[in-house]
């Protein structure tokens, strides 16, 4: 069961390094939502017994992640009529390697922290990390809004890798909160996205620091 | 008696069994386009075409125009001696002879541009700075994939890293290593093997001033890549080794199957790749096998 989880995280870290070299904004949604799902069966192949709102919790999760916040995305981005992102600050190739050197320093830095001996073998906390590090990095070096909610959404699902570990203790309900929250962010970024495109014909935030009255 | 049997059958397969794998991709993309597509056995007919024929030499070229396909052709066939055949393992096997397996794929690379670099052409010259240019990058994938599954088994031969499955970074490796079987065999993305435009060819433009038995084995030797490749592919992910003679062959040969199939659906979906994007899938390669490595390490120790 334990090496099944472990290959779905590494399956997950992979992704991560396809979102940062990618220049297309849809395959940049399809790596992050595919995390998503894979994020979301977790729970069940983790817990030992099968509670209904275990199977709950992991079903809203792959129709969220997998399904609704992608197709949101998708609309905004076509309403907004962009499909690269052409001008990141930080370039794809330095991304992806800065991307991959923040996996290694977590890999090698998640053997040294007091860990459960239950989870020391486990890739959950340096998975949890290396998305972390990855949402980050999308989140500082892409200039388009939609580029910078798909960082936002990585780094949620890095949140939710680590929230896998205390699964046993948070209430369920806390999972649901988050998972509600996240849509109404997405929902209202699609929304701003559009109005943004609107005004400036960009959808660049570079020039909404330059906004005056 | 036994190790003769092993070594004749070993021969025997990698002689006449690799060439099937390019008739089956084109007959894949035959398919999906919709079209009737050349005969499976169209690489048979034409080496035996080849081999009845003259050989047309350059001016420039010295005897290593004939030489290097054949020091080429040799090594390729000496690295298939290293890969096991299911449970029936390899023929030589000893300590660290990955290392010389990766050896004698770089020499028959090297042996490919010695003799495209003979002619005297400028385009060959201009194909083989792209082939070894992509090569650096993919070695480096190709060898870092080896690694993890050294790291993974705990054993630094061909045959005993092999046989178990890649297990925590099995996906990863997967991947990867589907990205180097391309990039290394000259496949879409990377390059179109139908192209005639010298401008955008990589493997086809080294071999373009070739003729007579020299490309027959240079043909045959680019599908004995192919069929290596697909083979250290499926063993490398699937535990094949571990198994019981007739489930390992059959687990072996439908996944190469599997794998051809990829090769000619991933050639049918997708377009090439311009020049300046392929470093960049490359690396992404080599990151996702240097991550199963990692994976292998972390997952691998508990």
């Amino acid at each position: 069961m334990n090496s099944m989880l472990n290959n779905l995280i590494a399956l997950a870290i992979g992704l991560n390094l396809i979102a940062l070299g990618t220049s297309r904004i849809p395959s940049l949604i399809r790596a992050m939502s595919v995390q998503g799902v894979i994020l979301g069966i977790m729970p069940v192949l983790m817990d030992h017994h099968l509670d209904w709102r275990v199977i709950a919790i992991a079903v809203a999760t792959v129709g969220v992640k997998g399904v609704a916040i992608p197709h949101m995305l998708n609309r905004a981005m076509r309403s907004a009529n962009i499909d690269r992102d052409m001008e990141p600050l930080i370039g794809y190739v330095p991304s992806l390697l800065l991307g991959a050197a923040g996996t290694i320093a977590v890999m090698v830095l998640s053997r040294y922290l007091p860990l459960l001996p239950h989870h020391s073998g486990s890739l959950l906390v340096p998975g949890a990390l290396a998305s972390v590090l990855t949402g980050f990095i999308l989140l500082i070096g892409r200039t388009k809004a939609i580029s910078q909610v798909c960082g936002y959404l990585i780094l949620e699902n890095g949140i939710y890798l680590f929230g896998l570990l205390l699964l046993e203790s948070t209430p369920l309900m806390v999972e649901a909160g988050i998972l509600l929250d996240l849509t109404v962010a997405v929902f209202v970024i699609g929304i701003i996205v559009d109005r943004i495109q609107r005004e400036f014909d960009s959808l660049d935030t570079r020039k909404l620091t330059a906004l005056r009255e | 008696m036994q190790t003769i049997v092993h070594s004749i059958l070993h021969i025997g397969f990698w002689l006449l069994v690799p060439p099937l794998l390019p008739g089956v991709i084109n007959k894949v993309k035959a398919w999906v386009a919709g079209r009737r597509g050349p005969p499976l056995f169209l690489l048979y007919y034409d080496l035996a075409r080849l081999l009845r024929k003259h050989v047309v030499m350059s001016e420039t070229a010295s005897p290593g125009f004939i030489l290097a396909p054949v020091i080429g052709w040799t090594a390729l066939g000496l690295a298939t001696a290293f890969i096991p055949f299911g449970s029936a393992g390899a023929l030589i096997c000893f300590k660290g002879d990955f290392i010389l397996f990766i050896y004698l794929l770089a020499l028959s690379r090297f042996c490919t541009v010695w003799a495209a670099m003979e002619t005297g052409s400028a385009f060959e010259g201009m194909g083989s700075a792209r082939e070894v240019g992509f090569a650096v990058l993919a070695e480096a994938a190709l060898i870092t994939a080896l690694l993890s599954l050294c790291v993974q088994s705990g054993s630094l031969s061909m045959e005993a890293i092999l046989s178990p499955s890649a297990g925590t970074g099995t996906l990863l490796l997967a991947a990867g290593l589907f990205t180097i079987l391309l990039s290394e065999n000259c496949r879409v993305p990377f390059d179109d093997p139908n192209t005639h435009l010298e401008l955008t060819m990589i493997h086809e433009v080294m071999v373009l001033d070739h003729s007579g038995p020299p490309l027959a084995i240079i043909l045959h030797g680019a599908s004995v890549k192919l069929m290596l490749f697909s083979v250290l592919l499926v063993q490398a992910v699937l535990p094949v080794g571990t198994q019981s003679p007739a489930v390992s062959m059959a687990l072996l040969l439908g996944g190469t199957a599997v794998v051809t199939l990829a090769i000619g659906a991933t050639e049918s979906l997708m377009a090439r790749f311009a020049f300046n994007r392929v470093p960049l899938l490359l690396t992404t390669a080599f990151l996702l096998c240097l991550f199963a490595l990692l994976a292998a390490w972390r997952g691998g120790v508990a």
